[in-house]
């Protein structure tokens, strides 16, 4: 299908106020009468707050009140409290907030509070905990009986706190690589025969693996800025959702959600962590109220990385099994979760990962989410996805090498393709075509032509080539679509996405553009604040939005078209299927006289009432988009639908990617010479936002494969990344100069732009890519962990112990 | 006992005072002011060509000037510790963190922040024409900084390699991986100043 919009370049309204200053971010909002509140943290891992004294804080000039856990909804354990009392469960953690008339006072203030607290055990190592006799994160237990699958990825994880142990020579075993027996494990699903399907394979490869925490770090701290006006909250947040939000905080906040206006017209990072309502928000919110002021909660680099949730920590046992003919017939999986006090885990999206993108005929997965007293942890960029990714493909590539066989052959070979069934369900995907992405991305990185040069060593260097894959479920459905075409003639687009950064809240506009074939400049786009009457959307996450909105609009502005005809066919007679659109007139097909402008049309919209000016509206649309609809209702010609389009399984989101590296072994440091990924995201909707995505995505992976990690000295549960230099994100000197990258641009049926999204398997891919290629410059050594540090390849390539315990986590 | 008092009079006074001079009435550093130190505190600094007056602590931050007292909210503070490079302003044309660097010692500095850019005649500057058009931002937060920094590298050298650029932006970092996407930028503003 050609289109007008769909996979061309345009400049997202939003990107001049960035080279400018001009975009606005939550602390660049200072009202007038804004007062500056901050944050008291605990300084200990593990316990109980037992007094708070803030007298001498309260008798300060300036001062003008504090905000405890007291004076908030109760919350239980194991849930993220606003401000924590009764269980204090990590370095870091918001106990109270302080306010004053500035952030200097408020902060001096901080100094004069008096926290008394009950020390309690603590752990940051889910292996010890495990371990008979070890410490547990809370009183009560140490792993989460999770009350049912979440809704998705971004959903606030609900359970109750339980305990399991193994006897420590299980523990033990399952620390040097072997299957622990008759152990307990709090959850898991399986499909297909294992035990055939290892008995039919040709190599087997069993191996341990360990995947490091991540911080977030988003470059913005999570500021928030609250102010109450007649029972209604002006919420300014941090967020790279928009819609999505609103219940979730209005809960938090204790009032309904159409007395709560969010402003979001900018979020400075996310990656899964500002996706929904988060605990420091409703302590914002709160102490507005409290207060009668705008308050302005500011939050540091320090607390951040605190409180700015991370990426779980995995502790596994793999045993895969490879056919002669390089099909996978089993694979079986052990992980343990390093869930931080939320327990927050992604042990089955992970092995979903495995299902996807090698197709093994039979799997099963087993995994006990543990607390530990480290920072609480959520989604992050292909959660669950991107660090199986990382942790597989060197087992992958072992079992090609035990086969003789090409490490990209063995991919290929089990690439998922349309009709492939997958998860524990065995459902079906919207499409896939993965093994294209493979042979396209061959081509392009040459990976035939490059083998010779693996191994080949120059001085201390040694030449490592790698391929890896990215999978993450990458589209919704069900969300709700609003267009509004006004009697000047310009359509507005209302878009309630959020504005993460990966400009995907306007592209998936030009789809409803596309549909009324208007003209780009004839559009507006409308987001950033609930006021502005935004229909109820999906997550800003989730590699979800190109799928899930470009069909939202797309049916909002099918609406709109159907409405024009039918306005036409009443000023001119006939039915409606009688007229035709060309993006600025509705006019009748056998006599274009009659016709009238899309203003002319709205006007006449408006006069008629009803379902043409947004009065009356579909039954099915959320409450959210309701609202908005009451709020636009007579202003024009109202495009409004819920997504109802068919949808016949899992829309993947897969990316292939290759990297050719230089390591080290004198320095331990590793060279990334050059690197090329080639995504399966249907049709491209937005090139240049679509490299950004699988760029920015590998930058990512990089980091994960070579320096990101949570460190935390195990006697004390400090932690040791709270900064960037520390964390360590990889800057523009860790990255190669240029990097390539492509798409199949093979359309998927389940979408009327044929397109799927990909900002999380891109990430995925080049993490895997990077780790395999370490493994074959070291002619095949597993490190079974990422990231692999510098010191371990000079201790590798000197012949020396490693010096983290076996499958330690949250160490060095 | 007596200084504390002494101190709390004297804040009180510097807020009703300073409430309409300082543009807002955010005081900082208040615990370190010194009985008689209002005219200290006031300084002219030279920014995006123009004098502005403003009243600054002695442990004040230019990047806390900017934003908080002089509402230039373009320059961005990410970690307030010179790990990041959001903050990036021009001293005389050369980049600087401006969380790293107090206002009292930049009075006689040429500043330049993003809000400075502009050419006379209201268009966008190279770099920020760049920028657009390679899309070289993502979520925006380091772009303010980067804009800054590439600012720099093309005052100093207007016809800069790749590399040369790579090493120019090694001090702004972007969480979202955009950086082939911000030389792309470097490189593009490079060409429209050619």
């Amino acid at each position: 299908m050609t289109f007008k919009h769909i996979g061309r370049d345009f400049t997202p309204p939003d990107v001049e106020g960035k080279v400018t200053g001009a975009a606005r971010y939550v602390e660049d909002f200072q009202p007038e009468g804004l007062v500056y509140a901050r944050l008291y943290t605990s300084p200990m891992p593990s316990g109980r707050v037992v007094n708070i004294d803030a007298r001498q804080a309260l008798r300060m000039d300036g001062v003008l009140g504090i905000i405890t856990a007291a004076d908030l909804p109760p919350s239980s354990a194991p849930d993220n409290p606003m401000l924590a009392s009764e269980d204090v469960t990590y370095i870091g953690q918001p106990i109270l907030a302080v306010a004053a008339t500035t952030d200097a006072i408020a902060e001096e203030a901080l100094g004069r509070i008096r926290v008394d607290f009950e020390r309690r055990d603590f752990v940051t190592d889910p292996l010890e905990s495990l371990a008979e006799g070890g410490p547990d994160a809370y009183p009560d237990g140490n792993v989460l009986r999770q009350a049912a699958p979440l809704a998705d990825e971004n959903a606030t994880i609900r359970g109750g706190i339980s305990r399991i142990k193994w006897p420590a020579a299980e523990v033990e075993k399952f620390r040097r690589g072997e299957e622990p027996q008759g152990v307990e494990f709090a959850d898991g699903w399986t499909y297909g025969e294992l035990e055939a399907g290892f008995a039919e394979s040709e190599v087997i490869v069993e191996e341990s693996f360990v995947t490091a925490g991540t911080p977030h770090h988003c470059l913005e701290p999570r500021s928030s800025m609250a102010y109450w006006e007649n029972g209604k909250c002006y919420f300014y947040g941090s967020l790279q959702s928009q819609s999505a939000v609103n219940e979730g905080l209005a809960e938090m906040l204790g009032i309904e959600p159409e007395n709560l206006c969010v402003i979001a017209e900018n979020a400075g990072g996310g990656f899964g962590s500002k996706a929904r309502a988060y605990p420091v928000m409703g302590v914002c919110g709160h102490f507005a109220r409290m207060l009668n002021r705008p308050v302005q909660l500011r939050v540091t680099r320090e607390e951040e990385f605190y409180i700015g949730v991370g990426r779980p920590g995995m502790q596994g046992w793999i045993k895969a099994g490879v056919r002669a003919d390089g099909t996978v017939a089993a694979m079986d999986v052990i992980i343990i979760s390093d869930g931080g006090p939320t327990g927050r885990n992604s042990a089955s999206a992970s092995a979903q990962h495995l299902s996807v993108v090698y197709t093994p005929t039979a799997m099963r997965l087993r995994n006990i989410p543990v607390f530990t007293n480290t920072a609480p942890r959520g989604a992050q960029r292909g959660p669950g996805q991107n660090e199986m990714s990382a942790a597989i493909a060197p087992i992958m590539d072992k079992a090609a090498r035990g086969l003789g066989m090409d490490r990209v052959a063995l991919r290929r070979i089990n690439a998922p393709h349309s009709e492939s069934p997958v998860y524990e369900n065995r459902g079906p995907v919207t499409s896939a075509f993965l093994g294209e992405a493979l042979d396209m991305a061959s081509e392009m990185f040459d990976w035939e032509g490059r083998q010779a040069r693996s191994g080949q060593r120059n001085g201390s260097k040694v030449r490592g080539l790698g391929v890896g894959l990215g999978y993450h479920s990458a589209g919704n459905n069900g969300y709700d679509g609003l267009v509004r075409i006004a009697p000047d003639g310009r359509v507005y687009l209302h878009s309630g996405v959020g504005n993460l950064g990966t400009y995907s809240y306007a592209a998936t506009t030009r789809a409803a553009a596309e549909v009324l074939q208007v003209p780009w400049e004839n559009c507006e786009i409308v987001c950033g604040n609930t006021d502005l009457h935004l229909p109820n959307s999906s997550v800003q996450g989730g590699s979800n939005t190109i799928f899930t909105h470009t069909r939202a609009n797309w049916v909002a502005a099918e609406d709109a078209v159907a409405k024009l005809k039918e306005i036409a066919a009443m000023q001119f007679g006939g039915e409606a299927a009688e007229y035709e659109i060309d993006g600025a007139r509705v006019f009748r097909a056998d006599n274009a006289d009659q016709e009238l402008t899309y203003g002319e049309a709205a006007a006449l919209a408006i006069e008629a009432g009803g379902r043409y000016s947004g009065e009356e509206y579909p039954d099915d649309i959320h409450p959210i988009t309701r609202r908005a609809v009451q709020g636009v209702a007579g202003s024009g010609l109202i495009g409004v639908a819920r997504d109802n389009l068919p949808k016949r399984g899992i829309a993947p989101g897969l990316c292939v990617g290759m990297v050719e590296i230089d390591v080290d072994l004198e320095t331990g440091k590793i060279d990334l010479l050059d690197f090329a990924a080639v995504a399966d995201c249907g049709t491209i909707v937005h090139p240049k936002g679509l490299s950004q995505q699988i760029n920015g995505g590998a930058v990512w992976g990089f980091g994960m494969a070579a320096s990101e990690r949570h460190v935390y000295d195990p006697q004390n549960a400090l932690p040791a990344g709270v900064g960037f230099y520390q964390a360590k994100l990889p800057t523009i000197l860790d990255v190669p100069s240029v990097m390539h990258n492509g798409a199949v641009d093979i359309p998927d049926p389940d979408n009327p732009a044929g397109a799927r999204g990909v900002g999380e398997p891109s990430q995925g891919c080049a993490v895997a890519a990077v780790a395999s290629a370490i493994s074959d410059a070291l002619g095949g050594h597993l490190f079974n962990r990422v990231p692999v540090t510098p010191d371990m390849i000079v201790n590798h390539a000197h012949g020396s112990e490693q010096e983290a315990r076996l499958l330690a986590l949250n160490t060095f | 006992m007596d200084i504390r008092l002494s101190r709390r009079r004297f804040i009180k006074g510097v807020i009703f005072s300073s409430a309409a001079a300082a543009s807002g009435a955010y005081i900082a550093g208040a615990q370190q002011l010194r009985p008689g130190a209002v005219m200290d505190r006031l300084l002219t600094l030279n920014i995006n060509g123009r004098p502005r007056p403003v009243e600054a602590g002695p442990s004040e931050t230019l990047a806390f000037t900017l934003r908080t007292k002089l509402g230039l909210t373009g320059t961005k503070v990410a970690c307030n510790r010179g790990e990041c490079g959001a903050c990036t302003v021009l001293l005389d044309d050369t980049p600087y963190y401006s969380c790293s660097l107090l206002t009292h010692t930049v009075k006689q500095r040429a500043i330049t922040t993003v809000e400075g850019l502009r050419l006379a005649d209201g268009s966008l500057s190279a770099v920020q024409r760049g920028f657009i058009e390679e899309l070289a931002p993502q979520c925006g937060f380091c772009t303010p900084g980067q804009v800054m920094s590439a600012e720099g590298l093309l005052r100093a050298n207007p016809t800069p390699t790749r590399e040369q650029a790579r090493q120019a932006l090694a001090g702004n970092l972007c969480r979202c991986g955009a950086y082939d996407h911000y030389l792309n930028g470097v490189m593009r503003a490079a060409e429209l100043l050619s």
